[in-house]
């Protein structure tokens, strides 16, 4: 798959460091993501992957290093020659840009799946809640869950959450996804479906940050895999390279430990 | 096990089919003692108050005379008034103490300090004698009172029960808050919510399935400290029993009267409790 060129990337991470109490989670990570690529993070679990997704959104607040996402700086406000930090309504605007989801699904208990599908429609964007539902419809349909829209998250299998999640993600019309180890905590079985479901997403021209452990995902999906250890970027480059003959030897020495 | 184990008369009949075989199970003796103990013992209880020095026809008279039947109305309307007035304020001071503001967070840290700290009893008494302290209230310019035209026993009463169960009840609120998983709030920003909104609509209503088993116990424990009320002349039942019997001499048929309309109260709210928590445990079960 070719990346598609545009001037400006839509992510622009500059030096950012993250440190969680004395663990440095990040040390200076710089990274572009291109609109319209799909980016697929690989690395262990401390590597400071989950990190780098949770800064994009902010979920995380950096502790410095800038981040850009379509041209407008994250958290942050130039005025004067003095950074401001932001508001809570400020952010919370900012995080309408990007999409998420996480590990653990984290759909909204008590809701069904069509009602977590509409809430940030309705509730943030302001939409009627007919159109709001029917726009919910349609995104559980891509999914493949149109029957199960009247069914609660505790009625669903893990992968069935986990595309209600998707489409509760994309129903804010985002211009970046996030994924989150999106299959980490499925059974092997349901693995396929959810993968299909970003496979398909990834097709119809969606910028995605996936942090996975799937590389068979990655190397069939991804534009470009980076490989982090230690809060760094250690190698990065288009998939067949990093995955099928990587340069560094600590990408060498986790390739031949996940795949055995 | 030997191969000849398997035909014998008694025991695991290895590997036999057991189908045909009826099924005995075990005889549960000691429930059977224990209940008939009890059984025993509420006759003897019973028949000890049957015989007892009580007339049970002044009970059943005084059960529903007028003064009665207006201290119950006056218990139920307390109990709900102070217990929705302890909710509103439980909420505002848990989200307070949730609050990344260390200003709101020491305001409800405080109130709650102060309101728990102190008796009831004492609560009720000093919001009675207010006028003592400030012989008027308002606001300079826009209205004035006296204190003691403001703060009538029901008002006392309330706010001295609403103001203290807050208290409580913010605590109780902020573990149902704590007991909902992170990621709930998480995805909730991720889809561009407010630390309010999502409180609003995420966090409290799945909280609220924690809440309710304790605040059913709050109310309940409410209803009963209404009767303290009746020290600053609030004339709920236990205030009607007393004023009744300073008449009569009819003490312990009187504290029957007010005993049994606070068990009925309570078996009443029971039942309501149930069909709360049914209602905010949507989507826990397996099948709605």
């Amino acid at each position: 798959m070719s990346i598609p060129q545009e001037a400006r990337p839509l992510v622009a991470i500059r030096n950012v460091s993250k440190h969680f109490g004395n663990f440095h989670a990040l040390k200076g990570v710089s990274l572009d993501v291109a609109s319209g690529e799909v980016l697929c993070i690989i690395g262990a679990s401390g590597s400071g992957k989950t990190t780098l997704l949770r800064c994009v959104n902010q979920l995380v607040a950096i502790d410095s290093g800038a981040i850009w996402i379509d041209g407008e700086l994250a958290g942050r406000r130039v005025v004067g020659g003095r950074v401001h930090a932001l508001g809570e309504t400020e952010i919370a605007r900012q995080r309408l840009r990007t999409g998420m989801v996480f590990q653990r699904f984290n759909l909204f208990a008590h809701m069904t799946a069509l009602e977590n599908v509409i809430e940030g429609p309705v509730q943030v964007l302001g939409q009627r809640r007919a159109a709001a539902e029917k726009t919910a419809l349609a995104l559980l349909d891509r999914v493949g869950l149109a029957s199960k829209s009247g069914n609660y998250p505790a009625q669903l299998s893990g992968g069935q959450q986990q595309r209600v999640a998707i489409a509760r993600a994309l129903a804010m019309q985002p211009q970046l996804m996030l994924f989150d180890e999106p299959t980490s905590a499925l059974d092997p079985e349901l693995v396929g479906e959810v993968l299909a479901v970003m496979q398909e997403l990834a097709r119809s021209g969606m910028t995605m940050i996936v942090v996975t452990h799937e590389l068979g995902f990655a190397r069939e999906v991804a534009h470009r895999v980076v490989f982090m250890d230690q809060g760094g970027i250690v190698e990065s480059g288009p998939a067949a390279e990093v995955l099928g003959a990587p340069r560094e030897e600590r990408t060498q020495a986790f390739l031949s430990a996940v795949i055995s | 096990m030997n191969a000849g184990d398997t035909v014998s008369k008694d025991g695991d009949h290895f590997l036999t089919d057991l189908a045909g075989l009826p099924l005995v199970r075990p005889r549960h003796w000691g429930r059977w003692g224990a209940a008939t103990v009890l059984v025993l013992l509420l006759a003897l209880l019973v028949r000890a108050f049957a015989l007892g020095q009580i007339e049970w026809a002044f009970v059943w008279r005084f059960l529903t005379v007028r003064s009665i039947l207006t201290g119950v109305a006056n218990t139920v309307v307390m109990s709900l008034c102070a217990m929705a007035l302890g909710i509103a304020l439980g909420v505002t001071a848990a989200v307070m103490r949730m609050s990344p503001n260390p200003v709101l967070r020491s305001v409800s840290a405080g109130y709650v300090w102060l309101f728990r700290g102190m008796p009831v009893i004492l609560q009720l008494l000093l919001w009675f004698n207010l006028a003592l302290v400030f012989p008027d209230l308002g606001i300079p310019g826009v209205w004035s009172a006296h204190t003691v035209d403001v703060m009538t026993p029901f008002v006392a009463a309330l706010l001295g029960l609403g103001v203290n169960q807050g208290a409580y009840t913010s605590e109780v609120v902020r573990a149902g808050i704590l007991s909902v998983d992170v990621g709930q709030h998480e995805a909730a920003q991720s889809i561009g919510m407010s630390r309010m909104k999502a409180l609003r609509r995420i966090i409290l209503p799945q909280a609220m399935r924690v809440v309710i088993p304790p605040m059913g116990n709050e109310f309940i424990g409410m209803i009963k400290l209404t009767s303290l009320a009746s020290v600053i002349q609030y004339a709920e039942v236990l205030h009607s029993a007393e004023n009744i019997y300073y008449a009569n001499s009819r003490v312990i048929e009187l504290l029957m009267v007010a005993g049994i309309w606070y068990l009925g109260i309570v078996s009443v709210l029971t039942p309501l409790q149930m069909l709360l928590e049914k209602r905010f445990s949507r989507g826990t079960g397996r099948r709605p």
